[in-house]
């Protein structure tokens, strides 16, 4: 029987998250310091595109990830909330610093005391700001646990 | 040198009106005080002018009666002081008068109560952390 040499097989399950992890998009949701980690993660020193997810989408419809990063105001929570959805499934949301993910040192009536308050959160990236190891550390957790999840969520 | 200047909030107006012809070009702030239960009346707007052709600057204070928190808008003189007029009745929940759009600039629309008074909580949640002495 003919079989060339560069044919894989595979399952479809594994096929389909393997993707989903290689080119994930994020969604350009940058509100503070955090940002300018986030930024300098997708720059040349740090660079992203080694995972396929240098392109952060300035639309919600071509993106996978959001990456809240910085603290959320009250007044800014609905705007998070309708870019979420506006985004196409499958999609995943990263918590990037203490801000989003609890508060943070603003623990007052202006900030919304974590992002998981308004959208479901995957994973959540410790640190004031968290640097861009740290970011790319949290973005390969969230890959590790798309490869061990289901693909129909 | 910087010149403080207190003022009545009926004079206000026309004396804001008097320094920008005097040479005071450019409104650099406008903010409000809270002195609550240290002064009295309670609340003190704030506004600090700069007169490049002069190299001066200026501070007028002007006291807002308690009873009356309303105050003259600066706009139709220094239509930079819109924003800031905004802002502190925001925060402050002091009116201006003749402002074209006095509404909240910072907080969601629906917002009750005024964050920057002194007798409006923090809105703190608190938190018992691992190991520490409790503070609340």
């Amino acid at each position: 029987m003919y079989s060339p040499d560069n044919i894989f097989t595979t399952t479809i399950d594994k096929a389909v998250r393997w993707s989903r992890t290689q080119s994930m998009w994020p969604v350009t949701f940058g509100l503070a310091c955090c940002a300018i980690e986030m930024m300098a993660a997708g720059s040349a020193k740090y660079d992203l595109a080694r995972y396929g997810m240098e392109v952060f989408r300035a639309s919600p419809r071509q993106a996978d990830l959001m990456i809240v990063a910085g603290r959320v105001s009250q007044k800014m929570a609905p705007v998070l909330r309708q870019v979420y959805d506006q985004m196409a499934e499958p999609k995943w949301v990263i918590a990037m610093g203490a801000c989003s993910s609890t508060g943070g040192m603003f623990n007052n009536y202006a900030l919304v005391q974590g992002v998981d308050h308004i959208v479901p959160v995957d994973i959540y990236v410790p640190g004031c700001p968290p640097g861009p190891q740290s970011l790319m550390h949290g973005i390969l957790t969230l890959h590790d646990k798309i490869m061990a999840g289901e693909i129909n969520r | 040198m910087n010149e403080v200047q207190h003022i009545e909030v009926n004079e206000y107006h026309d004396y804001i009106k008097s320094l920008l012809e005097e040479g005071y070009e450019m409104m650099m702030d406008l903010t409000a005080v809270d002195w609550f239960r240290k002064k009295e009346p309670r609340f003190e707007v704030v506004i600090n002018l700069l007169s490049l052709s002069k190299n001066l600057r200026k501070t007028i204070k002007v006291q807002v009666p308690d009873e009356n928190l309303t105050i003259p808008s600066i706009t139709d003189i220094y239509p930079g002081a819109n924003f800031y007029e905004r802002e502190v009745f925001d925060m402050f929940g002091i009116v201006f008068e003749n402002h074209p759009e006095l509404t909240r600039i910072l907080m969601p629309d629906d917002w009750i109560g005024h964050p920057l008074r002194k007798d409006y909580g923090s809105g703190r949640i608190p938190v018992q952390f691992k190991n520490a002495p409790s503070v609340d």
